[in-house]
């Protein structure tokens, strides 16, 4: 067994061993932030109650875009990097830095976007809303 | 290239990989299916419509099965990462780790459940 649980060992230093921290940082954080959207979302609520207005009311504040931007950015580079180390593992040179550099560029648009929509959404009056 | 030594880690480290795997891809297409509320009501509520029907209720139980099982092992592996000596308890660990995931998933599904078919 090496110096970790999973097949690789922990980095010495450098960029490796903070992206290895920050995968178990931001892993503890998500297991709160994910598992409590779900339980809120998909438990307490659920997609027969969501809808545009249930999402509008919920974004009048900033706490919950907070949450979500949070949640989002932790989430978008925990699993980025969880599949650069697959790409590692599962890949070869050339094509693994072609498929690390399209997840790169994948992430960061969808990343962006995710960014961008809970930044600048502004519910609609009238039309569609009771 | 990756070894596999058998054993339940192994097991629990390819589950850790597929299930992480698979939030990352829901991940994109929540972020996909969030932004039309930027397109208004119309576009949102039409969407979002289509997570009532039963298969993505049973999917999203699955998702929540997926987040939960990462979670728990991420949590396992972290103790083993800082704690060596835990590394030798690695299989009741494992089997803590289990029982927890059947104490929480067993209601939420049944909850869950409750949404999908009400």
């Amino acid at each position: 067994m090496s110096g970790s649980y999973g097949a690789h060992p922990r980095p010495v230093g450098g960029v490796e061993l903070c992206a290895w921290l920050f995968m178990r940082i931001s892993g503890v954080a998500l297991l709160l932030l994910a598992l409590g959207h779900l339980f809120i979302m998909h438990v307490l609520n659920s997609v027969h109650t969501i809808d545009y207005e249930f999402v509008a009311g919920r974004y009048a504040g900033t706490f919950w875009r907070g949450y979500d931007l949070t949640m989002l950015w932790l989430a978008m580079v925990h699993g980025v990097n969880g599949l650069r180390t697959l790409a590692d593992d599962y890949l070869r040179p050339p094509v693994r830095g072609m498929a690390v550099k399209g997840l790169y560029a994948i992430g960061s648009l969808f990343l962006l976007l995710g960014t961008w929509v809970i930044i600048a959404f502004q519910p609609v009056s009238g039309r569609g809303l009771p | 290239m990756t070894l596999y030594k058998g054993g339940i880690g192994q097991w629990a480290w390819i589950a850790h990989r597929v299930t992480g795997v698979a939030v990352l891809l829901f991940l994109f297409i929540h972020i996909l299916d969030t932004a039309l509320i930027i397109l208004g009501p119309d576009w949102y509520n039409k969407v979002i419509a289509v997570y009532r029907w039963p298969i993505f209720g049973m999917l999203e139980i699955g998702l929540f099965a997926a987040v939960l099982y990462h979670a728990l092992n991420g949590v396992r592996i972290i103790l083993v990462d800082f704690w060596m000596a835990s590394i030798q308890y690695h299989k009741q660990m494992f089997v803590v780790q289990m029982v927890l995931f059947t104490l929480v998933f067993l209601p939420v599904a049944w909850l869950m459940l409750g949404h999908v078919f009400p």
